[in-house]
């Protein structure tokens, strides 16, 4: 099934005689896909999360989420909301309760689920992201990335089909980033969840099946992060860089050193160790 | 300043911290009732003894309770002062042959015993005030009231948002208080000074503080509302709640408490020979 689709959709901020933040986006998102969506700042990437629940809507276009169109009525949306989680960039403005359960237990609250299948949930969602023995605590004094991973929590808790994430590890630091990284990881590949990954880290859409690039408010590079990385120059144009260990084998090709262009760290090591035999240096 | 938390909770197990908060928001309107009903000190030494209990059993160091005190100290000594000087008695003091009878002042010993009373009422008030927030976080407080408003519903009140506010704005206090840390912070290093000069100078040294953090805080309700948005909110009346409170043996021995002390409270006003 077709978890997400956007045909042709339009948005603007200022209305309908502004400029447009979103242009004729048409994308689509299968069930159990792992989808990073890149750009820099302003280049419309929030806005297209923010249409996916149903927290804007399309000026023109269509946009359907798992089987149900989100420009459409208020049970609709309510729908659409169970379906699609949301973690946002700040954990500190997403937080409602002083205690983690009591945190968690809000997204199920809203849908009206009995006292016993929330308890479950919390488990269920507590246990998601590695979590569980800090139930009764107090988020105001966790770190970053476990404030970001009860987030994560208080969204899986609702059971969406298909988590987003906009800009999720934008505030935390390497370690925390990694934490949540590892958390979507294994909730796309063990509990088959649709992922949109909305970043600006390369590094995070190495993780990802497919890739898309905003820019301006339009698409403008689809495929694997591989192809997309293949194409450097290209990605330039729109401000953004290869990931750290693309930048550097990058480098060694224009010095001269024979390297394939490589994308992971370990991959790098390897490529620069091969060289370097050969070379006998 | 990160550990600022509202209120002061105390965090020990014992027999009050374990009573249902709505119980132990009604035993305190109960007790200050107690406490105005009593006509006299057999009254209050009722009451005394029924607070010596609650503040053993809540395992709260005495010292703690009696802090909370001193916030409210000046309070209590202006009340005695009023009530010391004009305090219509009629067998005024005499010190050395002279009567303490000043103007439109006039200390009698009719006076002087109402002061004493009117004291220890205001102490009461605030010591069994004082052991209901060191024993009962302010989620749980939040969660008491909501549950004892419920009824107000039915006049259309919107209790449950109401308390979900409240509950928010708990929750906000750690992360505001960071905000305000690290605005004042950035406006040091700027060379604003906000530990000197007199309170005119040091009032508009906050200004600059307050419209940075009142700004953020705009942003950040934002966020908050379509996060919860995101997770579902609607505000209807379908939303179920996770936690529950249930009423124990505790709540039902506290209830008791303090349906013996109002009885008796009423019965010593009625028999027993007044003194003041």
């Amino acid at each position: 099934m077709r978890a997400i689709s956007f045909e042709h959709v339009c948005f603007s901020y200022g209305g309908e005689e502004g400029a447009f933040s979103l242009n004729d986006i048409c994308l689509t998102v299968e069930e159990g896909e792992f989808v990073a969506v890149l750009g820099q700042n302003g280049s419309g990437k929030s806005t297209l999360a923010r249409l996916c629940n149903g927290l804007l809507s399309p000026h023109s276009g269509r946009i359907v989420v798992m089987g149900t169109d989100a420009s459409g009525s208020a049970a609709d949306i309510f729908e659409i909301r169970k379906n699609v989680g949301v973690v946002f960039q700040n954990p500190d403005n997403q937080t409602v309760a002083s205690i983690v359960e009591d945190d968690v237990a809000f997204g199920p609250e809203n849908i009206g689920l009995p006292r016993e299948e929330i308890g479950r949930r919390i488990d269920f969602a507590l246990r998601a992201v590695g979590m569980e023995d800090y139930r009764r605590a107090t988020p105001a004094r966790l770190s970053g990335g476990q404030k970001q991973r009860i987030a994560i929590a208080g969204v899986l808790a609702v059971m969406p089909k298909i988590l987003i994430l906009d800009e999720s590890t934008a505030m935390l630091d390497p370690r925390g980033r990694r934490e949540v990284m590892d958390v979507i990881r294994r909730l796309n590949r063990e509990n088959g969840m649709t992922v949109l990954l909305i970043t600006h880290f390369m590094e995070e859409a190495l993780l990802a099946d497919r890739a898309f690039v905003m820019h301006r408010g339009e698409i403008v590079m689809r495929g694997t992060p591989r192809e997309i990385f293949s194409r450097a120059d290209e990605l330039e144009t729109y401000s953004l860089s290869l990931p750290a260990a693309g930048q550097i084998s990058r480098k060694l090709q224009q010095k001269g050193f024979p390297v394939a262009t490589c994308l992971q760290p370990e991959e790098l090591a390897k490529e620069i160790e091969r060289c370097a035999s050969g070379q006998n240096i | 300043m990160k550990d600022v938390t509202f209120g002061q909770y105390y965090p020990v197990d014992s027999f009050v911290h374990k009573c249902d908060p709505r119980m132990k928001i009604l035993f305190l309107i109960g007790y200050l009732v107690a406490v105005f009903l009593s006509a006299d000190f057999y009254g209050l030494a009722a009451c005394a003894a029924v607070l010596v209990l609650c503040v053993a059993f809540s395992r709260v160091p005495v010292k703690s309770v009696l802090r909370s005190v001193k916030g409210v100290l000046f309070l209590i000594v202006f009340t005695a002062i009023l009530n010391l000087l004009f305090y219509r008695g009629e067998t005024t003091v005499v010190i050395a042959d002279v009567p303490l009878r000043w103007w439109i002042f006039n200390i009698t010993v009719e006076g002087i015993r109402f002061m004493i009373f009117v004291m220890c009422r205001i102490f009461m008030l605030v010591m069994i005030s004082a052991v209901l927030t060191l024993t009962t976080t302010p989620v749980s407080l939040t969660d008491g009231l909501e549950s004892l408003l419920t009824p107000l519903k039915w006049i259309r009140v919107p209790v449950h948002a109401l308390a979900l506010i409240m509950s928010i704005a708990l929750r906000m206090i750690p992360t505001l208080m960071d905000e305000i840390e690290r605005i004042m912070n950035a406006q040091r290093a700027r060379g604003a000074d906000f530990s000197h000069g007199g309170p005119v100078k040091r009032v508009k040294a906050i200004i600059p503080v307050l419209v940075p953090l009142l700004l953020s805080a705009l942003r950040r309700a934002e966020e908050l509302g379509d996060a919860m948005e995101a997770r579902c909110y609607t505000g209807s009346r379908t939303r179920t709640r996770y936690k529950k409170l249930t009423f124990t043996w505790r709540d039902l021995l506290l209830a008791l408490l303090l349906a013996a002390l109002i009885a008796g409270v009423v019965l010593m006003n009625v028999y027993l020979p007044p003194i003041l």
